[in-house]
C-alpha cells in the first residue's frame, strides 16, 4: 500500500491500569472498506475513537489523509471534517431537526451559509433517503431513519474517511437493512470506510479486508473469504464460530 | 352579633380609610420591589450561568474556588447575607444602600444556586452529544453553544424557575435594611395608623405581582418540556 489515507502506526491506549490497545498498526488505502470485528472489550472502538482523537492515544502515530493527527499544531477541529463518524447510539441533536442536525457544522466549522448550508443539507438527506424528514426531530423518526440521519450528518461534510462504531447494534432488526442499504451505497460511491460491527453478513459481501482484533491487538486480517473460512487464530476461529452459530 | 364581630374585623384588617390614605405608598412599594426583583433575577442568573460555563471549562483550581463561593451562598441564609454586606461593608469604607445590599446579596445567592441548577443541567446532557459534534469538527465552545447549553437550558427550566421565584420573594428581606419595597411600606403605614390593613394591602400586592410569575413559570416549564 503505497499511499494509505489512514495510516496508524503503534498505537497504544492506557485508560488507567487498563491496556486497551497493544500497539495497533491499522493502514487503509484510499475506496477500501476495512471491517474490525471482535468480541468486546477487544478495543475495536478505541481503535476507531484514536483516528479522530476523540480518545488520545497513550503512544503511537495517526496520519489521516496526509494530516498528523496528534501533532499539537494540527487544528484537530479542522482536520475532524475529513473523517466522519457515526456511532452506535446515533447520538443526533435532540432539540434540532434532521435538516439542523446535518447542516450545524456546515454552517459553523465549514463556515457556509444558511442557504448553502441547507442545500447541501438537503442533498446529504437525499442520499440517504430521508428527503422528505428533514422538518422531523429525532424524536419523531424511527432508529432506523435517525441513523441515516446522523450518516448524512457526516457526509455533508465531504469526509475522506467513514468511520462506523457498531452502526446497526442498537437497531430493530427489521431497521438494520436500510442503514446497511446506505452504507453499501456510500461504499459504491468510492467512500473510505473502516466499519466496527457484528453485521458479518455485511462483511462477506462488501468488505475488502476484515482485521480480527481480541485484547487490544490485530490477530489477524485478511480478505473475508480468508478470514471467514481458513482463519489462521484459534481465536479468531472461536469467535467466527461463536457468532455464526447464532 | 356575627355582623358586629365581622364588622370589627373588617375595621381592624381591611380598613377602607386607611387603605385608602395608603395605597399610594403601597405602589410606590411595588414598584421597588419590582426594580428590585427583576435586577436580582437578570443578574442573579447571567452571573449563574457564567460560573457554571467557567466550570465547564473543566480548570481544577477555578472550579475548586467556584464549589466553594456556590456552596457559601447555598448555606447563608439570605437575610443573614443582607445584613452582612448592609452592616458589614461599612467597615472596610464601602457603604451600600438598603437597596443595593439587598441586590446584591440576592444576587449572589440566585447566583449560588442557579450555577448548581445550570450545571447539573450541562453535566445531564449525553456524552454522546459532545462527541458527536466534536466529531464533526465542531471546537467546544461551539459544542457547548449550539448542542449543549438548548438541552441543559430545557432541563433546568422546572428547578430554575421554583428557585427563582423563592429567592425573588426575598424582595421583602430588605424591610430589615430599610428598603422601602412592599413589606417596608406595609409595616410603616401599619405603625402609622394604628392598623394592620396596610399589611393586607401588602399580601394583596405580592399576590398580584407573583401570581402571574408563577402561572407563567408553570406555562414555560409545559412549553418546554420536550420528548427525546
Amino acid at each position: 500500500m503505497d499511499r494509505p489515507i489512514v495510516d496508524a502506526r503503534g498505537l497504544h491506549k492506557h485508560f488507567g491500569a487498563l491496556h486497551v490497545l497493544k500497539g495497533v498498526d491499522l493502514r487503509v488505502a484510499e475506496r477500501e472498506l476495512v471491517f474490525v470485528i471482535g468480541p468486546s472489550g477487544s478495543g475495536k472502538s478505541t481503535l476507531l475513537r484514536c483516528l479522530n482523537r476523540l480518545e488520545e492515544p497513550s503512544a503511537g502515530s495517526v496520519v489521516v489523509d496526509g494530516i498528523d493527527m496528534l501533532d499539537p499544531r494540527t487544528d484537530i477541529n479542522h482536520a475532524r471534517q475529513r473523517i466522519g463518524m457515526v456511532f452506535q447510539s446515533f447520538n443526533l441533536y435532540p432539540h434540532m431537526t434532521a435538516l439542523g442536525n446535518v447542516t450545524l457544522a456546515l454552517r459553523k466549522v465549514a463556515g457556509r451559509s444558511r442557504a448553502d448550508a441547507d442545500a447541501l443539507g438537503h442533498a446529504a438527506l437525499e442520499r440517504v433517503g430521508l428527503a422528505d424528514r428533514a422538518g422531523h426531530t429525532p424524536g419523531q423518526l424511527s432508529g432506523g431513519q435517525q441513523q441515516r440521519v446522523a450518516i448524512a450528518r457526516a457526509i455533508a461534510l465531504e469526509p475522506r474517511v467513514m468511520l462506523f462504531d457498531e452502526p446497526t447494534s442498537a437497531l430493530d432488526p427489521e431497521l438494520v437493512g436500510s442503514v446497511l442499504g446506505v452504507m453499501r451505497s456510500l461504499r459504491e460511491s468510492g467512500m473510505t470506510m473502516i466499519v466496527v460491527s457484528h453485521e458479518m453478513g455485511f462483511a462477506r459481501n462488501a468488505a475488502d479486508r476484515v482485521a480480527f482484533m481480541d485484547e487490544g491487538a490485530i490477530v489477524e486480517e485478511g480478505p473475508p473469504a480468508a478470514i471467514f473460512e481458513r482463519p489462521a487464530h484459534e481465536r479468531t476461529r472461536a469467535f467466527i464460530g461463536q457468532i455464526q452459530r447464532h | 352579633m356575627s355582623g358586629s364581630r365581622w364588622d370589627r374585623f373588617a375595621e381592624t384588617f381591611l380598613n377602607t380609610k386607611v387603605m385608602h390614605k395608603y395605597l399610594p405608598d403601597i405602589l410606590s412599594g411595588m414598584v421597588v420591589t419590582i426594580e428590585l426583583a427583576l435586577l436580582i433575577v437578570a443578574t442573579g442568573l447571567v452571573a449563574g450561568l457564567a460560573l457554571a460555563l467557567l466550570r465547564s471549562l473543566g480548570f481544577r483550581p477555578l472550579n475548586w474556588l467556584i464549589v466553594f463561593v456556590v456552596d457559601l451562598f447555598r448555606s447563608l441564609p439570605p437575610l443573614v447575607v443582607i445584613v452582612l454586606i448592609y452592616f458589614g461593608l461599612p467597615a472596610v469604607n464601602v457603604s451600600p444602600s438598603g437597596f443595593a445590599s439587598t441586590w446584591l446579596s440576592l444576587a449572589l445567592v440566585l447566583m449560588a444556586f442557579s450555577e448548581e441548577i445550570f450545571w447539573a443541567g450541562i453535566t445531564s446532557v449525553a456524552k454522546g452529544q459532545w462527541e458527536a459534534a466534536r466529531s464533526t469538527g465542531l471546537s467546544f465552545g461551539q459544542t457547548l453553544m449550539s448542542v449543549v447549553l438548548p438541552q441543559a437550558l430545557r432541563l433546568t427550566i422546572p428547578p430554575l424557575t421554583n428557585r427563582t421565584i423563592a429567592i425573588t420573594k426575598g424582595t421583602a428581606l430588605g424591610t430589615v435594611v430599610a428598603v422601602t419595597e412592599i413589606l417596608g411600606q406595609a409595616s410603616s403605614a401599619m405603625s402609622n395608623s394604628y392598623n394592620p390593613s396596610p399589611l393586607m394591602m401588602g399580601a394583596a400586592a405580592y399576590l398580584v405581582l407573583f401570581f402571574p410569575v408563577v402561572v407563567a413559570a408553570r406555562y414555560v416549564e409545559t412549553r418546554f418540556a420536550w420528548k427525546r
